[in-house]
């Protein structure tokens, strides 16, 4: 066991988890909550594996996998915003269909291998000691994408008038619209990009950062951590990176503590007792929901919390739908 | 010349058939449109469902099978449909069918009682409710977290899915392992559930006929949840708090306390259907037990618009997916049919609020009926 190890694995695979998340925030910040997160990433894992594997090129292999995710994300936008179906019921019929998409069109790709997104060492930033080796040096280029967009979706969200308009639609939709910000279309938009988000998550598993298609293994519930995510971190980009990123960390000790015989200076019991390491696996899934009582408590204490509008159909005055 | 579709807010109730209409048809549209995404990789969809047809009612064995299979999916599909009509979100009937078989199997593991001495109905009846509270300590769980600290249930209620899965295999690969394979020991005869296979020797017919007494729990379940929304005034109170929370609220009812009690009925539930599954067709405790019968019971419940006997129906349907899809290429096939026409059933859903007007934008405007508009849809 090596922090320093950890904590670069930590930052690798948080990375996924951060832009699913940053993609969810996007969506529910204009009022639409999509709990499709699980399946468009499946999806976007799917089409970007066999995009790359069967062209051969990587970045058609990301570019297919936004695209996928972006457009199965419309159909969650026809049906809770045309439609203003319950948009729990539809964003689980999502992760369905992903699903099961996934399934019937990656069928036979497992074991197979495909070119992959390349790691990057940072010059000059890669010898600052210490946090050059952890943050800049043989990390996915994924990952500085995610460090990139972090701030640019913060400053995006607050600081801008595009921004301004997604928070205006999720909070007062009817004052949005009389001051002529279209509700329809901002909702259909930023769904589309957070399904695009998802789908790019999904891609930076299967042809990035732990490449490869393990059917609905690849992604193993990480589209449900991302939405517990964006509770936990108040619907606010730089709270969610952190949560992703110490998420990883957690998930990669969780997985080093299986291998050293003596620890803390005693016998290491997941060591000698190989079925302790079910209860190892089921800690990211109990943390997620430890992370969301501490969250819920936080946020009652702050009065922080979803965006007024999240999960409320629009519909305007006399129009009818 | 132009058409225009307007969506125009229906002013009185839909007609009694609607709902049932719009699911028979989101079922059908999901097959065809199935049928076009298989064809497009490669398969062979006629080839496919026909096969879907002969094997699950091909013959009495099959059919057999599919009621089987029916079983565990009415149970949850029925605790479902309770939380739901609350707008609770359970969508933990995989966790709770796991934490029901494990319960229940604990009755003969630990053992609970002297399995040589007991009669056979005690430790049937026993691993019942056993199978039940362990269903429904995983619906208490995340009905306290909704109700005191409204923590989102879709969440909590997954997360407790992949924890009951580990929490099984840890015992399973353990401590009850049978010779280090991935399963218990086989149950002794005594905490099986009667099945007409026992009947044989009677009835030759019977010879190799899985269908076991879950089937029977299922169908008394249905009456009882039946009961509770239709006639009974705690159904009253579930649906209105459901409906309207604020008015629920201002009427004093104790809604922290009926979200507890929702819950775990729908995971006893859900924990039942659990035991039947280990009692009544593997005999023992292993992996993979489920094969996401928690997830298609959402579907279940959703498709029969809540509806207790519709429920019967539809997870018969889905009962005969699951056993055809079990050997059927590419593996994902049920999966994506269950997708597809659970996004159907709730974008039908907007023609029990609205009537669809289809205009000419010449002088001429005519109105065509909702049946008309499903099929408009679909183009």
């Amino acid at each position: 066991m090596n922090l320093n190890v950890i904590v670069h694995a930590g930052i690798s695979t948080g990375t996924i988890l951060l832009i699913a998340a940053i993609g969810e925030i996007l969506t529910e910040r204009a009022g639409i909550k999509n709990l499709g997160v699980e399946g468009m990433m499946l999806l976007g894992a799917m089409a970007g594996f066999k995009i790359a594997h069967e062209t051969g090129n990587v970045w058609l292999g990301l570019l297919g996998a936004i695209f996928a995710g972006g457009i199965l994300s419309l159909l969650h936008g026809l049906v809770t915003i045309s439609f203003q179906a319950d948009q729990t019921v539809s964003g689980l019929s999502l992760t369905f269909l992903g699903t099961g998409l996934a399934l019937v069109m990656g069928e036979g790709l497992t074991g197979l291998t495909t070119p992959v997104v390349p790691n990057y060492t940072v010059p000059i930033l890669s010898q600052i000691p210490y946090l050059g080796e952890v943050l800049f040096t043989n990390h996915n280029l994924l990952t500085y994408f995610g460090y990139l967009l972090i701030p640019i979706s913060w400053f995006f969200i607050f600081k801008t008038k595009p921004g301004l308009h997604i928070r205006a639609v999720g909070e007062k939709p009817a004052a949005a619209d009389t001051l002529g910000v279209s509700v329809y279309r901002i909702r259909y938009l930023y769904t589309f990009i957070g399904g695009c988000f998802a789908g790019l998550a999904g891609a930076a598993i299967s042809i990035a950062i732990s490449p490869g298609w393990y059917s609905h293994l690849t992604t193993s519930g990480q589209g449900w951590i991302a939405i517990a995510l964006v509770i936990f971190a108040q619907w606010n980009p730089t709270r969610a990176a952190l949560g992703g990123y110490l998420f990883g960390m957690l998930r990669r000790l969780l997985l080093d503590l299986q291998g050293p015989a003596m620890l803390l200076g005693g016998r290491n019991p997941f060591f000698y007792n190989h079925n302790l390491v079910f209860f190892l696996q089921m800690m990211p899934y109990a943390l997620t929901v430890l992370a969301l009582l501490w969250g819920s408590s936080g946020a009652r204490r702050k009065r922080l919390g979803a965006p007024a509008a999240l999960g409320e159909p629009y519909v305007r005055g006399e129009r009818g739908l | 010349m132009g058409l225009r579709l307007e969506f125009q807010k229906r002013t009185e109730d839909h007609p009694k058939w609607l709902p049932a209409a719009t699911s028979i048809g989101a079922v059908l549209l999901a097959f065809v449109i199935s049928g076009f995404i298989l064809k497009s990789v490669g398969a062979d969809p006629l080839y496919i469902y026909s096969y879907f047809w002969t094997a699950s009612f091909g013959s009495w064995g099959s059919i057999s099978d599919v009621v089987v299979k029916a079983t565990p999916l009415l149970l949850i599909g029925l605790g479902s449909a309770l939380s739901f009509k609350m707008r609770l979100w359970n969508i933990g009937g995989e966790g709770q069918f796991y934490m029901g078989a494990f319960f229940a199997s604990m009755v003969v593991l630990l053992p609970m009682v002297n399995l040589q001495t007991t009669p056979k109905i005690v430790v049937l009846g026993l691993m019942m409710v056993m199978g039940m509270v362990g269903g429904a300590l995983f619906g208490f769980i995340p009905g306290v977290l909704r109700a005191k600290y409204n923590i989102n249930e879709v969440i909590t209620t997954l997360m407790l899915n992949y924890i009951a899965v580990y929490w099984n295999n840890y015992w399973i690969f353990g401590k009850y392992s049978d010779a280090g394979f991935q399963m218990t020991k086989m149950f002794p005869k005594v905490a099986w559930l009667p099945r007409l296979a026992d009947y044989a020797k009677q009835y030759k017919f019977f010879s190799g006929i899985t269908l076991h007494a879950g089937v029977i729990f299922g169908l008394i379940a249905a009456v009882i949840v039946w009961i509770i929304l239709n006639k009974s005034r705690w159904g009253y109170k579930i649906t209105l708090i459901g409906d309207n929370p604020k008015a629920a609220r201002y009427a004093g009812l104790d809604i922290t306390k009926n979200i507890i009690l929702v819950f775990m009925f729908s995971g006893a539930l859900a924990g039942l259907a659990g035991m039947a599954e280990v009692s009544g067709v593997v005999h023992r405790l292993q992996e993979r037990i489920s094969t996401s019968y928690g997830f298609s019971g959402v579907i279940v419940a959703w498709l029969a618009k809540l509806n207790p006997v519709a429920v019967i129906i539809v997870s018969i349907l889905f009962g005969a997916l699951i056993v055809a899809g079990r050997e059927i290429q590419p593996s994902g096939v049920s999966f994506l049919i269950q997708g597809i026409t659970l996004f159907l059933v709730i974008s039908s859903d907007v023609l029990l609020k609205y009537t669809l007007r289809i205009e000419r934008t010449g002088k001429h405007s005519k109105s065509i009926e909702p049946e008309a508009a499903l099929t408009e849809e679909a183009k």
